[in-house]
């Protein structure tokens, strides 16, 4: 699991990062929400991968620590994620005014010369 | 300290969030009224803030620091907010640069789109927030309140200038947020803590397997603070941003590169002090090589600026450099000159950016720059706003209290006598000197002789950039017409200016608050004892009070 979580990850962020060197406007929006989505799996790893481990601690049992997901990755994520998703929104909303002002969708605001 | 002071903490922070919010339900038309509230609002904040910082320069040797519990829980499980001496320096100097810019805003700026208001006091937010918070996902959430803000306020009065640099300014700051919780998570992934106070009691206690990951966590995560504070290769979205954005907007942004400085410096002596076990001094030469070339950026762009709001642009690069070579370098001599700096510093680049604007209103649109270089900088882009009402009556001798201000920045700025920028120019190199001297420094001492002469040299330079602006505008022959300006224009930068002053007069007191400020930052154990062991208040109504 560990494998496939990694792959997944580098994947993502390797997309992410080749979108977000590319001139148009779309592209680099694209590869930011990719870039969050890496960034978001990767703070999920950090607490610890397991499947089926429950998030909360029974009192009555002897605490073990390896037999319980932590949920602290799990919050963060949690407003990692809302707070990606309103800067995308607020940064979709510039790249219209850009393109709409400029007349071009290229990061500078202008087309390169040839 | 007990009781209702503990309380003055989360102040800075709800109660600007609480009138942005409220400000909201009112029509954008009512201009007057919300300026009225948002100023007030400032003054109440620079009241809480003075109030706070006297409460911590008047407790025990080792310092008061205020720790409030947010929703009561333990500080190992809940967030908290600290209020020691440097938080309370920084917040107070918000409250006064928020106060003024406010001020200067309410003559024609705060008309120049939708709900200005709002999101100036949400900025405030996240910059009181991000100073006093002691966590550090708690620090990534008001970072992202404040660039939020910024993103609304760098657009406003939109143009086309304002766009394009406002897009690659929020792809910046958007990827600098990702890089952020990728330092984070890797911190929390090793330590099992996001409490700065109780991170700073593990970090000497990492194993060597995972100290790899733990450094490579806090370098990712001082690379998302120094893009904000704008270290060399990370800079270059800063000077077009700050240009293009409206005068209050950049004077308020004066003090957002702060904010990285602030945290960088405030993490590396927390969490990688000299004397935390194998990280120590982790950050110590990558801040100082980086503060040097950031200087030599900042000095050769100053240089080579022909605008005035690019020259200023450039100067807070100056200032953003001379700051992470005053950290590179480290000791309690060269922080507690450094802090002296960044105070007046950020007052003078604040009085700065909207001294520009006056100063350019009544001149013609490029008229400093030079013929040949007119294309090149692209004048199509020149800010016009909707309405070229003229704001204010001709003062007589406007130019003449104009360009004694002018004067007055460019000496601060400069690090020239007799103002303040002089004698914490001094106080740093003398403490660079010292360390050098007792030998108990841990570099080279090539690079700290490199850093004396590029101080001494980045002054000269912004001395030499501000002369040849001001000869230019004010002793040329004027064609054009005397800047018509505003009470409420000139009074806010006359007090910013004037503060500096008063901090050069009172030169000693502020010294030693400012060295025990850097001494407690050095030493950061008050700090960590306060945090760790305060605990949760009883329920209301049952005894009350810690």
């Amino acid at each position: 699991m560990e494998l496939v979580l990694a792959i997944g990850i580098g994947v993502l962020a390797g997309s992410g990062v080749w979108l977000l060197l590319r001139p148009r406007s779309f592209q680099v929006i694209i590869g930011l929400s990719l870039l969050s989505y890496a960034v978001n799996l990767f703070i999920f790893a950090m607490g610890r991968l397991g499947t089926g481990l429950p998030p909360v601690v029974d009192p009555a049992a002897p605490i073990d620590p390896t037999a319980f997901t932590d949920p602290l990755p799990q919050a963060l994520v949690l407003t990692a994620i809302v707070i990606g998703f309103g800067m995308t929104a607020l940064f979709l909303v510039v790249l219209i005014v850009s393109r709409g002002l400029t007349g071009t969708d290229h990061v500078d605001g202008r087309e390169p010369e040839q | 300290m007990n009781g209702i002071l503990t309380h003055l903490v989360i102040l800075p922070v709800i109660v600007p969030l609480i009138v942005a919010a409220l400000l909201l339900l009112f029509r954008d038309q009512r201009r007057a009224v919300k300026a009225f509230v948002t100023f007030a609002t400032m003054l109440a904040l620079l009241a809480i803030s003075l109030t706070l910082l006297v409460m911590t320069a008047n407790g025990a040797s080792d310092g008061w620091v205020g720790v409030y519990l947010l929703g009561n829980w333990s500080p190992v499980f809940g967030i908290v907010l600290v209020a020691d001496r440097a938080a309370a320096v920084m917040i107070t100097l918000t409250s006064m640069l928020g106060a003024a810019t406010i001020s200067f805003a309410a003559a024609k700026w705060n008309g120049a789109g939708p709900h200005f208001h709002s999101l100036f006091l949400f900025l405030i937010t996240g910059v009181n927030g991000a100073f006093l918070t002691g966590d550090l996902f708690n620090l990534f959430v008001f970072f992202e309140i404040m660039l939020a803000a910024s993103y609304g306020l760098l657009l406003h009065g939109s143009s086309i200038a304002k766009v394009r640099s406002g897009l690659q300014y929020i792809a910046m700051n958007l990827i600098a947020s990702s890089v952020f919780l990728i330092g984070v998570s890797l911190i929390y992934g090793v330590t099992g803590t996001l409490n700065m106070a109780e991170l700073a009691l593990r970090v000497p206690m990492v194993q060597d397997a995972d100290r790899m990951l733990l450094e490579i966590g806090a370098a990712t995560l001082g690379t998302a603070f120094l893009l904000k504070a704008g270290m060399w290769p990370l800079s270059f979205w800063l000077v077009p941003a700050y240009t293009a954005a409206a005068s209050p907007v950049a004077a308020v942004f004066a003090i957002l590169s702060k904010v990285g400085i602030y945290i960088v410096w405030r993490l590396s002596l927390l969490i990688f002090g000299l004397d935390t076990g194998p990280s120590g001094g982790l950050a110590q030469n990558w801040l100082l090589i980086g503060g040097l070339v950031t200087l030599v950026f900042g000095s050769v762009g100053v240089l080579a600026s022909q605008g005035l709001p690019r020259l200023t642009a450039y100067s807070v690069l100056v200032s953003t450099g001379t700051m992470l070579v005053a950290i590179g370098i480290g000791g309690v001599p060269v922080a507690a000159g450094a802090f002296y700096y960044l105070v007046g510093s950020t007052l003078a680049l604040s009085a700065l950016f909207m001294l520009v604007e006056l100063i350019e209103r009544g001149r013609m649109a490029g008229a400093d720059v030079l013929a040949v270089t007119m294309e090149a900088f692209g004048f199509e882009d020149e800010d016009v706003l909707p309405d070229e009402d003229e704001v204010g009556i001709p003062i007589p001798g406007t130019l003449a209290l104009l360009g004694v201000n002018f004067i007055i920045c460019a000496l601060l700025i400069a690090g020239q006598p007799p103002l303040s920028g002089f004698i914490a120019k001094f106080a740093i190199l003398s403490g660079i000197i010292g360390v050098q001297a007792g030998g108990a420094g841990t570099q080279i001492a090539g690079a700290d002789w490199a850093a004396v002469a590029l101080l001494i040299i980045s002054g000269l330079a912004v001395l030499i950039a501000m002369l040849r602006s001001g000869i230019n505008i004010f002793w040329a022959t004027r064609e054009d017409m005397t800047p018509r300006i505003g009470l409420v224009e000139i009074v806010p930068i006359t007090v910013l200016i004037v503060s500096c002053v008063a901090l050069t007069v009172f030169a000693g007191p502020a010294m030693t608050y400012f060295e025990a400020t850097a001494a407690e930052l050095h030493n950061p154990v008050g700090y960590i004892q306060s945090v760790i062991n305060t605990v949760p208040a009883p329920y209301p109504g049952r005894g009350g009070g810690l």
